[in-house]
C-alpha cells in the first residue's frame, strides 16, 4: 500500500514552475486521456508556440476563468498523482501576486516544498524569500529544482554554481535539509527518469525524491508526546447507532453510559493504560479505551482520528487538549509570535481579533507589533502595522488560557489563526515562537 | 525503506560540518545511486500506515469539526459513491452514537430507480433523516422551465438553496474531490457561501494546517468537502477495504444503451435514442450516479470491488469525461455552476 506525501512547488515568474507541474502529472500518468485532450485543444486554439501538437502545461493547473483569460495564476491548485509507492497531494502556488499568502497556504502542511531556480539566473531574491518562508514554517524538506538546464547545453559547471549559491543560503538560513536536482521540465530531464543528457550529476530525479523523503508522519511524530485537541465529546445516550440497537439489549446496554473525547491525534502515540493530563484544568487520569470508529484498539499515533475514554470523569469539552501527563507546560494567556499578514486591511497594535487555536477560539488583542521581518536580510526592522504579505512580530493578549507549544517543537501544536471578529476573514495565520531563539 | 549511507542528492544541512555541506561536487563524484533522506531522526515504518488511513483521519477531522462548530449541518445524499463514503465517513466518526445530522437529496425526477431504493434503505438502516429537494416540484409549478437540452442537473441549483434556507442549514457536507474538475480544484475545504449561495473563487480564505476557519454572518453557510484530498481511486480502493454497501449500478450489468457523443446512455423514460442511435444489450457499468438523461455508462466487466479498483486504476479517462455530458459545455461549465451556487 502507498503512503501520502503532501509538498507543494513555489518559484519565481518564468522559471518553468506550471511547466514542470504539468510535466510532473503527465510522465506519471496523471493526466489522463480526456484531460490532455481538452488542454491540447485549448493550446491549439490559442496558437500556444512552439512544434505542432505542443501543449501549455499551465493549462491543467489554471483552473479558474480568469487565470485562462489572463494567462496568470491566481490561487494555490490542488493536484493528485500517484506512483506504486506513493499518493501526492500537490499544492500548487503561484509565486508572482501574494507570493507569501499562497506559500504559507501551501506549505503550511508540506512535507516538501520544490522551488524552481532558473539555472540561467540563479538563485535570486524571491528565492531567498521564499526558502525564508520555509524555513519559518519548519517545512522537512526543500528540493531546489535548478530547471532549464537544457538552456545551459546541460552544462556542469553552470549547475555546480547554482547549487553551490544554494547551499550557502541554506546554511544561511539554517534550512535542515535541502536538495538539488538539475532539470528540464520542457524536455523531462531529471523529473521522472534520471537523464542521460546530465552524466555528471549522479543524484536521483525530482520523483525519486518525492518518492523516498519521509513524510512529517513517518518523522518523528510518534516519538513525540502525546497531543490530542478535543474535538467533542461523544456521549450517545439514547441516540446509539442503530446497529448496535440492533445486536440486543445487551449490547445498547454496553454503550448507553459510553463517554469520550473524539480528537485527531498531533503528535506522539497514545496506549490503553497511558498516563494523561488533560488540560486546560491540568486533571491526571488513565486512558481506558481507544476507538477507531467501532473497532477498538490498543494503541494509535498521529495522525489518526480517533475517540479516547478516561478512567475519571474530566470536566472536558471541545477546547480542551489531552495531553501525556507532564509533557505540557502550563497553558498561557499571553504569547509571542511570528505573523503572516494575509488580508489587505493592515493589523495595528489594539487590534481586537479572534485567535484559533487546535479546536479552541479566544478573543484577543495585539498587544504590540515588534517589528517586520525584512525576508532578504532576515533582519527585524520597526513597523508600526503589518501590510498583506508581511511577516511580523507580535505579542498577543489572551482572553482565555491555551495550551501552545512553540512551533518549533510542535507545528501543530504551535500554530494558530486570527481571524476578524465580525466579518470571520482570516486575517494572519500565526507561528509560536516564545522560547525560540530568534 | 531508505537508504540513508549514501549523500547522494543532498547538498545542505546547517547542523553538518562545513565538508558536507558543500557537497554539489561532491555528489557529482558519487557514483551508487541512492537516496539520503535527510532522516537523521528515526521514522516509523512506511507500512504503519497507509494513504488511506491518512484520508480517512483527515476526512473524519473535518466532519468532527464541523458538527462542533456548526448549528445545523446537512449532508448532500445523491446515493452516488462520494456521498456514501462521506456517510460512512461520519458513521465512523460519531459511533456510537448515530450520525449527529439529516441529509439532503437533490432529486432531478431523473433518477435510477435502484439508486432512489438505495437511498431509501440507507437512511432507514442509519436512522438518520431524509430532506428531499425535488425539482420536479419546481417544473410543475412553473418555478422552473425544463430546458431544452433536456439535462436537469443544472436546475438543482434552485431548490438546493431553498432546501439550505429551509433548513437553517449552515453547513453543507458534500462529497465532491478536487480530482474531478479544474474549478473545484481551486477550492476550500470549508468553502464560504454568500447570501445567494454563490462562490467567490478570488476572494477565498486562505486555509493553513488543520486549522478550519468557519466563521460567517447571518445569511451565509459554508459548503464542507471531507474528501476534497481523495481521488476516484481513493474512493474505490477505501469501498473496497470497508464494504461499503452502493447502488447496484455501479457494478457491471446487462442495459439497453445507445450511444451518443461517445458515451452510453441508458434507454428509460427520460432518455430515449435518437433518430440513427441504435440500441444495444451491453453489458456496462457507471462511473458517476447523476441525472439518468446525461449520465452516460461505461462498457465494463467489472463486477467485484476488487475488480472496479483494478479497472479505475488503469483507466485512460476521468470519471467525468468519461461519463458527464454537462461537464462538457465548454471549460469552465463547473466554475459557472459552482459560483451561481451549485455543489
Amino acid at each position: 500500500m502507498s503512503t501520502l506525501f503532501r509538498f507543494a512547488t513555489a518559484g519565481s515568474v518564468d522559471d518553468g514552475k506550471s511547466t514542470l507541474v504539468g510535466r510532473l502529472l503527465h510522465d506519471s500518468k496523471a493526466i489522463l486521456a480526456d484531460q490532455l485532450e481538452s488542454v491540447a485543444r485549448t493550446s491549439a486554439e490559442r496558437g500556444f508556440g512552439g512544434e505542432p501538437g505542443a501543449i501549455d502545461f499551465a493549462l491543467l493547473t489554471d483552473g479558474l476563468r480568469a487565470e485562462r483569460e489572463q494567462g496568470i495564476t491566481i490561487d494555490v491548485a490542488y493536484r493528485y498523482f500517484s506512483t506504486g509507492r506513493r499518493s501526492f497531494i500537490l499544492a500548487d502556488c503561484p509565486g508572482h501576486v501574494q507570493y507569501t499568502r499562497n506559500m504559507v497556504t501551501g506549505a503550511a502542511t508540506a512535507d516538501a516544498v520544490v522551488v524552481l531556480v532558473d539555472v540561467r539566473k540563479g538563485v535570486l531574491e524571491q528565492t531567498r524569500r521564499h526558502l525564508a518562508v520555509v524555513q519559518l514554517l519548519r517545512v522537512p524538506h526543500v528540493i531546489v529544482a535548478v530547471n532549464k538546464i537544457d538552456l545551459v547545453g546541460y552544462d556542469a559547471a553552470v549547475f555546480q554554481q547554482v547549487a553551490a549559491d544554494v547551499a550557502a543560503l541554506a546554511r544561511d538560513l539554517g534550512l535542515p535539509d535541502a536538495h538539488v536536482v538539475p532539470v528540464s521540465a520542457l524536455a523531462g530531464d531529471n523529473i521522472v527518469d534520471r537523464s542521460a543528457n546530465t552524466p555528471w550529476y549522479d543524484g536521483p530525479s525530482l520523483l525519486e525524491l518525492l518518492e523516498a523523503l519521509p513524510s512529517i508522519d513517518e518523522l518523528e511524530t510518534d516519538l513525540e508526546a502525546l497531543r490530542l485537541p478535543v474535538q467533542l465529546v461523544i456521549r450517545p445516550q439514547g441516540a446509539l447507532a442503530p446497529d448496535l440497537l440492533e445486536q440486543g439489549a445487551e449490547t445498547a446496554d454496553d454503550y448507553r453510559d459510553y463517554r469520550a473525547f473524539a480528537g485527531r491525534i498531533e503528535s506522539g502515540t497514545v496506549r490503553v493504560g497511558d498516563s494523561v493530563q488533560v488540560f486546560p484544568a491540568g486533571v491526571t487520569t488513565t486512558v481506558t479505551r481507544i476507538d477507531r470508529g467501532p473497532v477498538a484498539v490498543d494503541e494509535a499515533s498521529a495522525p489518526l482520528s480517533v475517540s479516547l475514554s478516561l478512567a475519571d470523569d474530566v470536566d472536558a469539552a471541545r477546547g480542551a487538549v489531552i495531553a501525556a501527563a507532564g509533557s505540557l507546560s502550563e497553558p498561557r494567556r499571553e504569547l509571542d509570535a511570528a505573523v503572516f499578514q494575509l488580508d489587505p486591511r493592515p493589523l495595528t497594535p489594539g487590534s481586537r481579533v479572534l485567535v484559533k487555536h487546535g479546536t479552541s477560539t479566544v478573543q484577543a488583542l495585539v498587544a504590540d507589533i515588534r517589528g517586520r521581518l525584512d525576508l532578504d536580510t532576515l533582519a527585524t526592522t520597526p513597523a508600526g502595522a503589518l501590510e498583506a504579505n508581511d511577516i511580523g512580530l507580535v505579542g498577543l493578549k489572551l482572553s482565555a488560557n491555551l495550551a501552545v507549544e512553540p512551533y518549533a517543537a510542535h507545528r501543530r501544536a504551535g500554530a494558530f489563526l486570527v481571524i476578524h471578529p465580525h466579518d470571520g476573514a482570516t486575517l494572519a495565520a500565526g507561528i509560536v515562537t516564545e522560547g525560540v531563539p530568534a | 525503506m531508505t537508504d540513508t549511507s549514501n549523500p547522494t542528492g543532498r547538498v545542505a544541512s546547517a547542523s553538518e560540518p562545513a565538508g558536507r555541506v558543500a557537497s554539489a561536487s561532491e555528489r557529482i563524484e558519487t557514483s551508487a545511486p541512492g537516496l539520503d533522506t535527510g532522516a537523521a531522526r528515526p521514522t516509523r515504518p512506511a507500512s504503519a500506515f497507509t494513504s488511506l488511513d491518512a484520508l480517512e483521519a483527515e476526512a473524519i477531522h473535518i466532519i468532527r469539526e464541523v458538527v462542533a462548530e456548526f448549528e445545523r449541518p446537512v449532508l448532500l445524499f445523491s446515493g452516488g459513491k462520494d456521498s456514501v463514503v462521506v456517510l460512512h465517513l461520519a458513521t465512523k466518526a460519531f459511533w456510537p452514537g448515530r450520525v449527529p445530522f439529516p441529509v439532503l437529496h437533490v432529486d432531478t425526477g431523473h433518477n435510477f430507480p435502484e439508486v432512489l431504493a438505495f437511498r431509501d434503505e440507507t437512511v432507514a438502516r442509519l436512522g438518520i433523516r431524509l430532506e428531499v429537494a425535488s425539482v420536479q416540484d419546481y417544473l410543475d409549478d412553473g418555478r422552473l422551465q425544463e430546458r431544452a437540452d433536456g439535462t436537469r442537473n443544472p436546475l438543482q441549483t434552485q431548490p438546493l438553496l431553498d432546501a439550505i434556507a429551509a433548513g437553517k442549514h449552515d453547513a453543507v457536507f458534500g462529497g465532491a474531490r478536487r480530482d474531478e474538475d479544474k474549478a473545484r480544484a481551486k477550492e476550500r475545504i470549508i468553502s464560504l457561501r454568500d447570501e445567494f449561495g454563490q462562490w467567490d473563487p478570488r476572494n477565498q480564505r486562505p486555509e493553513l494546517w488543520s486549522l478550519y476557519n468557519g466563521r460567517h454572518t447571518v445569511g451565509q453557510h459554508v459548503r464542507a468537502f471531507p474528501i476534497s484530498n481523495w481521488t476516484e481511486l481513493d474512493v474505490w480502493s477505501y469501498i473496497e477495504r470497508e464494504q461499503i454497501p452502493l447502488p447496484p449500478l455501479y457494478f457491471a450489468h446487462e442495459r439497453d444503451v445507445y450511444e451518443r457523443d461517445g458515451m452510453w446512455l441508458a434507454v428509460s423514460d427520460v432518455s430515449r435514442p435518437r433518430a440513427g442511435e441504435q440500441v444495444e444489450r451491453r453489458t456496462v457499468r457507471y462511473r458517476t450516479v447523476g441525472d439518468l438523461s446525461c449520465t452516460g455508462a461505461v462498457l465494463s466487466d467489472a463486477a467485484s470491488l476488487s475488480e472496479i479498483v483494478t479497472e479505475v486504476a488503469a483507466s485512460s479517462l476521468t470519471e467525468r469525461g468519461a461519463t458527464r455530458a454537462d461537464d462538457r459545455l465548454s471549460e469552465a461549465a463547473m466554475e459557472d455552476r459552482k459560483k451561481d451556487g451549485y455543489f
